[in-house]
């Protein structure tokens, strides 16, 4: 949607005629986007009237940086969704490199190689994926199936079930505080925003969204797509990588069984913040939203002492609702 | 030419099945018993039944993620139907049944009705599903099923396992239909090309509710078999199977963008999956590196049959 030139107003008669335009873009544009930031702070006003802990300092560092990793692995699933791919794998590959950074780290390498060697790796993993998805041709999602499997076999027998635990003080980034404020937080809000602007404005951003709309053109147009695929699954590696510098850190133990279907709660994230899976659009900001809108509801089910066994329940039908919302809204506009 | 290139993959398929079962024969002289393949068998009916109903949704260029959780859904409701509202575990299982069936309904009235593509629509009833499954059991498990129960996980019949005779029956009568009849015309022509299909007068929406109906219920008695091999009911069962299923079906020759498949390609590819864990765990394997093992196989079989189709004729 944020790529269609065709929604322009037409006709602009009076200065005061072009504000609702102006309104209708930004709806059109950030739609999505609007009714999650609204779920969230409907949500909000609702649990702290109810209970009014709710908005402690501590609940709200929960909400906003415990999850953080997941929002910086949408990130880059969001771009490789917009491509017209999909990559399930990416929950595997986090608990793979979390091991390998834990490993390194207990090795005593200095703890900056044990943090971004597996981001390297990471990228690296995801270059062979993408590779076998351009040049190959086979589809992402019988590809990252495979991979699925060989990461979470390769993990399970290369650790044989057990944890990671003795990590040096100095490793646990994500238990620390920059500006006052906890790392994951920052890291989160800077990288969500520095890859939006870059989606947006870089011509290699506005490249991923013709892929997406239609690839047949994009090509036509001169975009080389193979290379294109073949980046977007390597920076979608490297956000991996980066969220598992939080993931690792954020506990006092690695558990070799990452959170199970992880892969779905980041695909889910990209696609509640309206990242269209057929490609073409959305946008990462929706996405990071929609991973803080997750947080939050964990957190308000808590908070009103409703069992967390619902949890699952309550995200499935608030997919289902803004999926529908979103069907309903471009039914309306075509 | 287009039967030559659909058999050319199940071909590829079965005489590396064929390898497989020799290498592993070799392996360890456990493998090749009679008593161990019927019990593989067992082991695999639950995959292979959601499997089938699989093939026919993925050659319509569909997918359908929730059948795991269906399965989870459908066994906590046996067990809770049974034992805390009190019905006759006959009547219990059925009645589980019979929402499994509604939950794949629910999918499909999403998918047509509403036009959701099939990913999501399934992503999201595969959160809501389990989520209701996670909080109609809060954790419990139920056990201590009557012995008769058990016939259709443990039991068999003419030495075979009961629940292979299903496995069987099923995968003919879902060759057939997919095959020889207009219903599974359809399905191919959806897979080919939607627009076209529904300009032919083909019932392209009533075909695709009736499929992820069949998938849900597929799920749901692969649910209640799954309940009387293992004796228990949790939540969590079921979870990964859509994956298992789709490995299958993806490797059996079914192309993701659909228009093409067959069941017996996924039934070979089941084969051929349930053969490497069994045979590799006997020869000493562990179940892990078994995983591995089947997503490389995934990955080259899918890269072999590409570059065999791309030196063909077309």
């Amino acid at each position: 949607m944020a790529m269609t030139d065709l929604d322009l107003p037409p006709v602009r008669p009076a200065r005061v005629a072009q504000r609702p335009g102006a309104f209708q873009r930004l709806m059109s544009d950030y739609g999505q986007e609007i009714v999650v930031l609204l779920a969230i702070v409907a949500l909000f006003v609702v649990v702290t009237i109810v209970n009014p802990r709710f908005i402690s300092a501590n609940n709200l560092t929960t909400i906003f940086a415990g999850n953080a990793y997941i929002a910086i692995a949408a990130i880059g699933m969001s771009m490789v969704i917009i491509t017209g791919n999909i990559d399930v794998s990416v929950g595997a590959l986090i608990g793979v490199l979390a091991t390998i950074s834990g490993t390194l780290a207990v090795a005593g390498y200095p703890v900056w190689v044990a943090w971004f060697i597996p981001v390297l790796v990471g990228m690296a993993i995801n270059g062979v994926i993408g590779t076998l998805v351009a040049y190959a041709r086979i589809p992402s999602i019988v590809v990252t199936l495979g991979a699925l499997s060989i990461l979470r076999g390769g993990l399970i027998s290369a650790t044989g079930g057990t944890w990671i635990s003795d990590l040096p003080p100095t490793f646990m980034i994500a238990q620390k505080k920059l500006f006052g404020l906890p790392v994951p937080l920052v890291a989160m809000v800077v990288l969500t925003l520095l890859a939006a602007a870059w989606m947006r404005y870089s011509a290699f951003g506005r490249s991923l969204y013709a892929l997406g709309g239609n690839a047949e053109a994009a090509v036509a147009t001169g975009i080389p797509a193979e290379r294109r695929i073949v980046a977007v699954f390597v920076i979608h590696g490297m956000f991996a990588g980066l969220a598992t510098i939080l993931f690792a850190t954020q506990l006092q133990v690695i558990q070799s069984t990452v959170p199970p279907n992880l892969e779905l709660t980041i695909i889910t994230a990209a696609v509640i913040g309206g990242v269209s899976i057929l490609g073409g659009s959305g946008t990462v900001i929706g996405s990071t939203l929609a991973a803080i809108l997750f947080a939050t509801i964990g957190s308000a089910l808590i908070f009103t002492n409703v069992s967390a066994y619902w949890l699952r329940a309550v995200i499935g039908l608030l997919i289902l609702a803004t999926v529908l919302a979103d069907m309903y809204r471009r039914s309306r506009r075509i | 030419m287009r039967l030559a290139s659909l058999l050319r993959h199940e071909v590829l398929l079965a005489i590396l099945l064929a390898v497989v079962l020799l290498i592993l024969s070799f392996q360890s002289d456990k493998f090749f018993t009679v008593s161990n393949l019927l019990n593989q068998g067992r082991l695999m009916t639950e995959t292979g039944l959601i499997a089938i109903a699989m093939t026919f949704i993925i050659a319509t260029g569909g997918i359908d993620l929730s059948v795991g959780s269906i399965l989870g859904l459908t066994a906590i409701l046996t067990g809770v139907f049974w034992q805390n509202v009190g019905l006759p575990l006959p009547f219990a299982a059925l009645a589980a049944i019979a929402v499994g069936t509604f939950a794949g309904f629910v999918n499909g009235v999403i998918i047509t009705r509403f036009r959701v593509p099939p990913l999501i629509a399934t992503l999201a009833t595969l959160a809501l599903y389990r989520g209701l499954a996670e909080g109609i059991s809060q954790a419990r498990s139920v056990r201590g099923y009557p012995d008769w129960f058990y016939v259709l996980g443990q039991g068999e019949v003419l030495g075979v396992p009961t629940q292979l005779w299903l496995l069987f029956v099923a995968a003919i009568l879902a060759s057939i239909i997919l095959a020889y009849t207009r219903w599974g015309r359809t399905v191919y022509a959806i897979g080919n090309n939607e627009v076209a299909a529904r300009f032919s007068g083909l019932s392209v929406e009533g075909t695709k509710l009736a499929l992820y109906t069949v998938s849900g219920f597929a799920a749901a008695v692969a649910a209640v078999i799954f309940v009387s091999r293992v004796s228990t009911t949790r939540s969590d069962m079921g979870t990964g199977i859509e994956l298992d299923a789709i490995t299958a079906v993806v490797l059996g020759g079914t192309s993701i963008f659909g228009g093409r498949g067959t069941i017996v390609g996924t039934m070979i590819g089941l084969c051929l999956i349930q053969a490497l864990k069994n045979g590799l765990s006997l020869a000493g394997v562990k179940g892990d590196g078994t995983i591995m093992l089947i997503g490389a196989v995934l990955i080259l079989a899918i890269l072999a049959s590409n570059l065999f189709e791309r030196s063909g004729t077309r």
